[in-house]
């Protein structure tokens, strides 16, 4: 039983280390954002069934299982609002081959 | 030997805190104000399983009751700041 729970905890590190090299190298809002949501929506989940494993059947684990009920709610919630800010602020989202054209547009104006 | 399970919780929350720290970098340095909240939801999210983490490895089933709070919390101020900093303030 608490290898499963040192595997769901391995997980949950894992996808920690992945969502912040993410969030840390990408280039662009919705990138970044991507790969926060996702990854640390993974992370956290692993470790609250971890912790869920390690507390046994207890009330614990039902307040846990309330937590990961409204974390599964709030937090793909909070990100489509980040995702939309941004969207109505009218940010671009980032293209390889549109900042290689503006280049080449700011290029082809100074001949 | 296998360590205990309070050890391995421990290790679990040392990672966890690092990489709360390591999430507010995007935090100082984010260019725009949707990268800082990024980095918010994300700080708020691990800040989330370090208190489950805490509360666990406790035994207190008290502390929990702070971890759902707080989650609720975090979602109530992404949606003021998108709200406060979007267009219809401006």
């Amino acid at each position: 039983m608490s290898w499963i729970a040192i595997l769901f905890l391995f997980l949950g590190v894992v996808f920690g280390i992945i969502g912040n090299l993410g969030v840390l190298i990408l280039p662009d809002v919705y990138t970044r954002l991507q790969a926060s949501s996702t990854a640390s929506t993974t992370s956290v989940f692993s470790a609250l069934i971890a912790c869920m494993i390690v507390a046994g059947w207890s009330p614990m684990t039902g307040k846990i299982a309330v937590i990961a009920l409204f974390f599964f709610v709030s937090s793909p919630i909070s990100a489509h609002i980040i995702a939309r800010y941004a969207w109505h602020r009218e940010i671009v989202p980032w293209r390889r081959s549109f900042a290689e054209r503006q280049v080449l547009r700011e290029e082809s104006d100074d001949d | 030997m296998m360590p205990s399970m309070e050890t391995i919780l421990g290790w679990a929350i040392w990672f966890f805190a690092g990489s709360i720290l390591v999430s507010l970098v995007r935090v100082v340095i984010g260019p725009t104000t949707a990268d800082r909240m990024t980095g918010l939801n994300m700080v708020s999210a691990q800040i989330l399983a370090l208190l489950v983490l805490i509360g666990v490895r406790a035994g207190r089933a008290n502390y929990l009751d702070v971890a759902l709070v707080y989650d609720i919390f975090g979602f109530i101020g992404i949606l003021a700041m998108a709200r406060y900093f979007g267009k219809e303030h401006m």
